[in-house]
């Protein structure tokens, strides 16, 4: 084990400690312990910078199940690195901030740390395994973490709803996820993706390739709430704000993201993933703006705002996909889209989590985050309306923040498609930019939305909870180290271009041999189509903002029925009455319904098997004379038996039952077994008396009837003699080995001394059955016994005896 | 009224030695001629039912002071030991030895430890069957 696992699986063990520090050191804020793990990581990756930068990889490996072939390799390139950097990063900041926001005296935050450190290892974990098996294993670690969190305030039933819809959502796509690994390891026969990635044109041509490609994205798309999966991400807002900040914006909703990316050499040669990556991601950046607009609650618009930016990212890593179809991946003329992507990626993580930051801030100072309630706030706030500000314009895309040079470059990306001549792009391709532009001026309306709603207008003093003022500082510092890194990057983005962006695309897009990706980007490139676009989004923007409170009936033409998330009740509600309905309609609690059920199955089962076989046989070569005594007592018994079908008393059902036993005990005499018959003729006789006792204490009817008839249970009883005696017709006919009897008749005086043979073979070949019969008597005697005697209703007075 | 039921217990009185007879000499009989623990235990309690039958509960538990649970759990006892004991001659569970012994009075006899096995299946025949009855037969 390396020193690189020891960092993934640390914030597994420090959870371990948590609870002790919080038991023992309840006047210090149990924060303050875990702060200084996810620093210290953050800089022990940055000294992976080294290594990546150029565009080289770190690999280390350690046996975890080696009889299966799975071993936990971490493999630490560009991506990984960038990933990591973001978790420990935000999640130190996350920690620090959440040391402000949650109250020490109030909170339980011996789990409320737990689950964070459990999710920053299992996302940590995710990021950087090379092993497909043990990155699922940390990705269901996220998905049990994250439900944990979203649920941290167990009381609240909107808590619980949303942790539950998570979950569903998260593990559906998880599960699926493993199917596609299984399917990745038939095709390849293993799970590091390296190797899989070595022999991604061999499995291009396989029948199991689209299955796995559609298998993986299903659970990308879950996990990082693409459409229509995004729904369960508005819901998991009811966590602590430090929760959303983390999990919802910059870390979870991305493993989707990095799977995609992670992915991209072994699927985006087809052309499948580059239209379901590229058109689930743009139809979920548009969706995702248009809903954003409407939402009132702070965390909700940012929620549908990360549900777009998400889908913003994601189109761009499908676009990014093309390039890989031309001979040179060195031309950056479309490579720019994934350039775009991972630039992206990291823009968003700062200034969504500084957002979030922001309206828990809002909400722990006012006590609301509905935007109808608030307004005013800029002379109560000034820090945390500056950093809404930036947050805001970075998001919107406005120079000079990093926004919007991603967004000039995603535009690039999008209006390169148009030259795009493959995969019927040039047909439908045009959908890209225009979609990409209509969703870019949602994006510019609701980022006004929250910042104007909040910070100025009317101050409404009467509808807030509390007075509201400045934060405290600490809570403060956390926004504001990622606002600064938001201006940093708007100003000098290169100093992560060819520490993060271009490592991180050599994994994305593997290059040729020697080649190293450069990445440059301008802030001015000229007079291009994409200023002009975003001129284009400023100016409608501006204007659409103005005039919100005009065209904000449009929304209300969308009916709520269609909405995915009554879907998504109804679909719960449907599915637990349907299986409720489905249960009771065969579990309906008559024993006479499951017998019902079992002979039909005996029937259908061993009828079709004989049928299918052609396994029935008659032989009537080695049958044996037929005695007219035999026939004689057959008759008897065939008569009794069926005259208990139809007669009216009881009596005369136990009397004629008792004929049928003796009438066995008969052909036992007959063919020749005395012993039998000596027993069936004693057992027979108390039986019967056992059922008279039966009998003479049962309630008295009014009349008794006879057996009513039903056509379906003479139909199953018909059926299960007939299949019975079918099958003891051809058990004796296909007769293939002779008896062993002989040994029998030969070894009984002489090896057991005993001449009645039945009884040598009841005490001696076989006394080990005969030893267990005995005790199946004792046990039921001790039953018959313990259910007579022991009756608790009234038991008092048997207790001691 | 209380009926006179002396015909019949003095016929009990007599009928009752003749079967346990016939019960022994069938468990005994068991490794030659049809019989055998089994069928031995179920006519020694065929006896004991029509002890019953004769006189009341309380008499026949006077007569025979026999707890019928343990006596299950002494034939399973035999059963199981009979099995056991081979072990400590270094041979398979439940494998029987028999052999010819000059005994003081019977002289030369035959004797077979399937006999004891037999005799853990009589008493747990008997044990089980009286239990059954006689918890029934309690019941109110």
């Amino acid at each position: 084990m390396s020193l690189l696992h020891l960092a993934i699986i640390s914030p597994f063990l420090l959870a371990i400690v948590v609870p002790l520090a919080y038991k023992l050191f309840r006047q210090i804020h149990t924060g303050w312990f875990i702060l200084p793990l996810p620093i210290l990581l953050f800089s022990y990756f940055i000294s992976y910078l080294s290594i990546t930068s150029n565009q080289q990889s770190v690999t280390k490996s350690f046996s975890w199940i080696p009889s299966l072939g799975i071993e936990f390799t971490a493999k630490v390139d560009g991506l990984g690195l960038l990933f990591s950097l973001l978790i420990t990063g935000i999640g130190a900041l996350v920690v620090l901030y959440s040391i402000y926001y949650l109250d020490k005296n109030k909170e339980q935050l011996n789990t409320f740390y737990v689950y964070l450190l459990l999710f920053m290892g299992a996302m940590l974990g995710v990021v950087l395994s090379d092993n497909l098996l043990v990155l699922y294993t940390f990705w269901e670690f996220t998905s049990f973490s994250s439900f944990l969190l979203i649920g941290y305030w167990y009381h609240r039933e909107k808590s619980r709803y949303g942790a539950q819809k998570s979950m569903i959502i998260t593990v559906f796509g998880g599960l699926s996820m493993l199917a596609g690994i299984i399917l990745l390891y038939l095709m390849t026969g293993t799970f590091s993706i390296t190797e899989i990635i070595a022999q991604s044109d061999e499995i291009f041509t396989n029948p199991l390739f689209v299955p796995a490609l559609l298998c993986i994205l299903l659970g990308a798309f879950t996990k990082s709430a693409q459409f229509p999966f995004h729904i369960w991400l508005p819901d998991a807002m009811e966590a602590p704000t430090p929760v959303s900040a983390y999990l919802h914006s910059a870390t979870m909703v991305k493993a989707g993201i990095y799977l995609v990316a992670r992915m991209s050499p072994v699927f985006a040669e087809h052309s499948l993933w580059l239209w379901l990556v590229a058109g689930f991601g743009i139809v979920t950046l548009f969706w995702g703006s248009f809903s954003a607009v409407k939402q009132t609650d702070l965390k909700a618009i940012l929620a549908f705002s990360t549900v777009s930016q998400l889908g913003m990212i994601m189109s761009l890593l499908g676009i990014g996909a093309a390039a890989l179809h031309f001979e040179t991946v060195e031309d950056s003329y479309f490579t720019v889209a994934t350039t775009a992507a991972v630039f992206h990626l990291i823009n968003h993580a700062t200034f969504k989590g500084s957002l979030f930051m922001v309206a828990g801030i809002v909400d722990h100072e006012t006590g609301t985050r509905d935007i109808r309630k608030l307004g005013g706030l800029m002379n109560f706030m000034p820090i945390t309306f500056t950093l809404a500000i930036i947050g805001t314009f970075a998001m919107a895309g406005l120079p000079p923040f990093n926004g919007f040079l991603s967004k000039e470059m995603f535009f690039t990306g999008m209006v390169r498609v148009l030259d795009m001549d493959i995969f019927n792009l040039d047909t439908w391709g045009f959908l890209f930019p225009v979609l990409a532009w209509v969703a870019s001026v949602f994006t510019f309306i609701y980022s006004m939305v929250l910042v104007f709603k909040t910070f100025t207008g009317k101050f409404q003093p009467e509808k807030l909870e509390k007075k509201p003022h400045e934060a405290p500082i600490g809570m403060l510092i956390s926004p504001i180290v990622l606002a600064s890194l938001v201006i940093i990057i708007g100003f000098f983005p290169n100093i992560i271009a060819n520490t993060l962006i271009s490592p991180a695309q050599a994994a994305i897009m593997p290059p040729a041999e020697g080649y190293m990706y450069d990445a440059h980007i301008y802030f001015w490139h000229g007079f291009t189509p994409e200023l002009f676009m975003t001129l284009g989004v400023i100016t409608l923007g501006i204007l659409l903002f103005a005039t919100l409170p005009k065209w904000r009936k449009v929304y209300d033409m969308f009916p709520e029925k269609l909405a995915l998330n009554r879907f998504y009740d109804g679909m719960l509600e449907v599915s637990q009455r349907a299986s409720f309905n489905l249960t009771r309609l065969y579990m309906n609690g008559f024993i006479r319904t499951y017998l019902v059920y079992i002979f039909t199955f005996f029937i259908v089962a061993l009828a079709a098997t004989l049928f299918i076989k052609d396994a029935f046989k008659f032989d009537t070569s080695n049958v044996a004379p037929i005695h007219y005594a035999e026939v004689l007592l057959a008759l008897g018994i065939a008569a009794a038996s069926i005259t208990i079908l139809f007669v009216k008393s009881r009596m005369t059902s136990i009397i004629l039952l008792g004929a049928v036993g003796y009438t066995v005990s008969l052909f036992f005499v007959i063919f020749r077994a005395p012993d039998l018959a000596l027993t069936q003729l004693v057992i027979e006789t108390i039986s019967v008396s056992l059922f008279l006792l039966a009998f003479y204490h049962l309630p008295k009817l009014r009349h008794e009837e006879r057996i009513r008839f039903k056509m379906t249970n003479a139909l199953i009883s018909v059926g299960v003699g007939a299949v019975v005696t079918m099958i003891a017709l051809s058990a004796h006919s296909n007769k293939m080995f002779d008896s062993i009897a002989q040994y029998y008749v030969e070894n009984t005086y002489k090896e057991a001394a005993g001449k009645n043979m039945v009884n040598v073979i009841l005490v001696d070949f076989r006394g080990f059955d005969t030893m267990f019969e005995i005790t199946v008597l004792g046990i039921a005697a001790l039953g018959i016994f313990a259910m007579i005697k022991l009756r608790l209703e009234g038991g008092k007075k048997n207790e001691n005896k | 009224m209380k009926t006179n039921d002396v015909i019949l217990q003095t016929a009990t009185k007599v009928v009752l030695f003749i079967i346990v007879l016939f019960s022994i000499h069938i468990f005994f009989a068991g490794h030659y001629t049809p019989g055998g623990g089994f069928v031995g235990g179920l006519l020694t309690s065929g006896a004991i039912v029509l002890l019953l039958l004769a006189f009341d509960m309380k008499t026949v538990s006077k007569i025979l002071p026999v707890n019928y649970i343990h006596m299950i759990a002494i034939g399973l006892l035999f059963s199981i030991g009979t099995g056991a004991g081979a072990l400590l001659f270094n041979v398979p569970f439940l494998t029987h030895a028999f052999g010819h012994v000059e005994l003081p009075v019977l002289g030369d006899t035959s004797l077979h430890t399937a006999t004891l096995f037999d005799l853990g299946v009589f008493l747990v025949v008997v044990g089980v069957t009286m239990t059954i009855i006689q918890t029934i037969g309690e019941d109110e």
